[in-house]
């Protein structure tokens, strides 16, 4: 790539959302309104707000939670699909069991979980674990379920069963699938973790933005809401990089099997 | 090992129904406190409580009309932004990396926004919904109109098809199975959002009905109302299924679905 086309690619990049951000620091300079302070105001605020004690008691806490919701939500989601998946008759007998549970929309468990657990961190680890279990669950019983017939007869050619089976012929044939549910589950995750802090908790990254809009700590406030969106970005562009690294093999496959273009 | 559909069906009915034994017999056997969680009959006794009261339908109610008008107007805008991003490369390379911010962006962060705004008010429920859902059927149109074959354009445009001619005949039957599946997608989102508006904001619906119901004691009307809920997303699917089916059946592989 040439250097001229390089510059190109990076002010295309880049040009918009500069563009934008000047745009909101501009229109914003005077602003008199309560509800819309001047950007200048937000990003003076974030310093004395987010460094320092709240990072450790309430941002770090909450994304804690939600890796532990996460990783447990993942190992249950593709263990079970792993079995659910491998037995067509298991598979028809709960289909109906699962499509329910998955269609309830994960928030309203909030309060069920309350009742159950309280509103400590098994609470919101749980609610964190429901929502995320679906997507990862049921992305795997279909991966598992679509694997390649070849494969499956060449395996049981080669007498290759038990962990060796489920780890070069299930597990590898439904990973596509596999991450494509994790990635839905992620962006489910961070919701939950916002809502179970917002409904009722007394730490946390939810709970102290809502804190801020009830006292009309505004500037605060604002920008909690621009801290929310960095770390979803975040968790999205190191996502993209895990799967970048676990499937790296079927993208490659695949652009071999399309053909140069 | 292919399992008749019938006898799939039946497997079905059958594991619902353990599902639904299996929930009535913990709570009696003291394995779990009933207090945390009723009994099947129980619940279903509240449901019918429920289903009685004006006050329920009425939730009902909101909480379709707020998913209804925010799906449509994230589904419009959406496909119109999809096309034209799609079909203008310069202005695809100008806003892709601001997309790409804009979207991981969870919408629950636009909750206080959107309490200090508009209050309880059906517009805050609209503003978490429409910006979920919005996204999934915008990426779902930008991907299905850079999917169109560039074999077709080119006969388009050697045969003199204009612009509007070329979007309608080439571009959007291309796209329109990717739009399906952002729409399947949005509806099951914008439910999600629906609830959660009225759930921590408080805007009328089922989700202030379940936190007025836990916050009360009231736990097999609560456990009624999810119950609700989760039937409610069920039918969303079901429609949404058939909605693609249907606009789809012209489609060779009505099958394939671009991965979410």
């Amino acid at each position: 790539m040439t250097v001229a086309g390089a510059a190109r690619r990076v002010l295309l990049a880049a040009g918009l959302p500069i563009a934008l951000l000047a745009l909101w620091w501009v229109a914003s300079a005077d602003s008199r309104s309560f509800y819309l302070p001047p950007l200048r105001q937000i990003l003076e605020v974030v310093p004395s707000v987010w460094v320092g004690a709240r990072l450790v008691d309430d941002v770090l806490p909450s994304l804690a939670r939600l890796l532990a919701g996460f990783a447990l939500a993942t190992v249950a989601g593709v263990g079970l699909g792993v079995v659910i998946g491998g037995s067509p008759r298991l598979r028809a007998a709960l289909e109906p069991v699962l499509e329910f549970l998955r269609a309830i929309p994960p928030p309203v468990l909030v309060p069920i979980f309350i009742l159950v657990a309280g509103i400590g961190t098994t609470m919101k680890v749980l609610v964190i674990v429901s929502g995320c279990l679906w997507p990862i669950l049921l992305n795997t019983v279909e991966g598992v379920r679509a694997r390649d017939e070849v494969l499956e007869d060449t395996c049981r050619a080669y007498g290759i069963r038990g962990s060796a089976r489920l780890r070069h012929l299930v597990l590898r044939a439904a990973s596509p699938q596999i991450v494509t549910g994790m990635r839905q589950a992620l962006a489910i995750g961070i919701i939950l973790m916002v809502i179970s802090e917002m409904f009722a908790a007394s730490s946390g990254l939810g709970f102290t933005i809502i804190q801020f809009q009830r006292s009309f700590a505004i500037p605060e406030m604002w920008s909690g809401i621009l801290l929310l969106g960095l770390l979803g970005v975040a968790l999205s562009l190191a996502f993209r990089g895990f799967e970048g690294r676990v499937l790296g093999w079927y993208h490659g496959l695949r652009r071999a099997q399309r053909g140069p273009s | 090992m292919t399992t008749g559909r019938r006898q799939r069906w039946w497997l079905g009915a059958g594991g619902l129904l353990g599902f639904l034994v299996l929930l009535e017999l913990v709570p009696r056997a003291g394995l779990v406190p009933d207090r945390y969680l009723p009994p099947t009959s129980r619940i279903a006794g509240a449901l019918a409580a429920e289903l009685g009261q004006a006050a329920f339908w009425a939730a009902l109610g909101d909480t379709l009309q707020g998913w209804a008008i925010g799906l449509a107007v994230a589904v419009g805008a959406g496909v119109a932004l999809g096309l034209l991003l799609g079909s203008v490369p310069a202005l695809r390379a100008a806003t892709s990396s601001t997309i790409e911010f804009l979207r991981p962006i969870p919408s629950v962060a636009l909750i206080p926004l959107a309490v200090l705004l508009f209050g309880t008010d059906l517009r805050s429920k609209l503003l978490l919904v429409v910006y979920a859902s919005f996204w999934q059927v915008q990426i779902q149109v930008l991907h299905g109109v850079q999917d169109v074959d560039p074999v077709a354009m080119d006969t388009a445009h050697s045969y003199g098809l204009g612009r509007w001619a070329r979007i309608r005949h080439v571009v959007w039957p291309t796209a329109l199975p990717y739009a399906v599946t952002g729409f399947r997608l949005a509806a099951a989102v914008a439910l999600v959002l629906a609830v959660t508006a009225e759930l921590i904001i408080g805007s009328p619906g089922l989700g202030r009905e379940i936190a007025v119901a836990q916050t009360s004691g009231a736990v097999p009307a609560m456990y009624a109302l999810v119950v609700v809920a989760g039937l409610l997303g069920v039918g969303v699917n079901l429609v949404a299924r058939a909605l693609e089916r249907r606009v789809l059946a012209w489609h060779p592989s009505t099958r394939r679905e671009a991965a979410a």
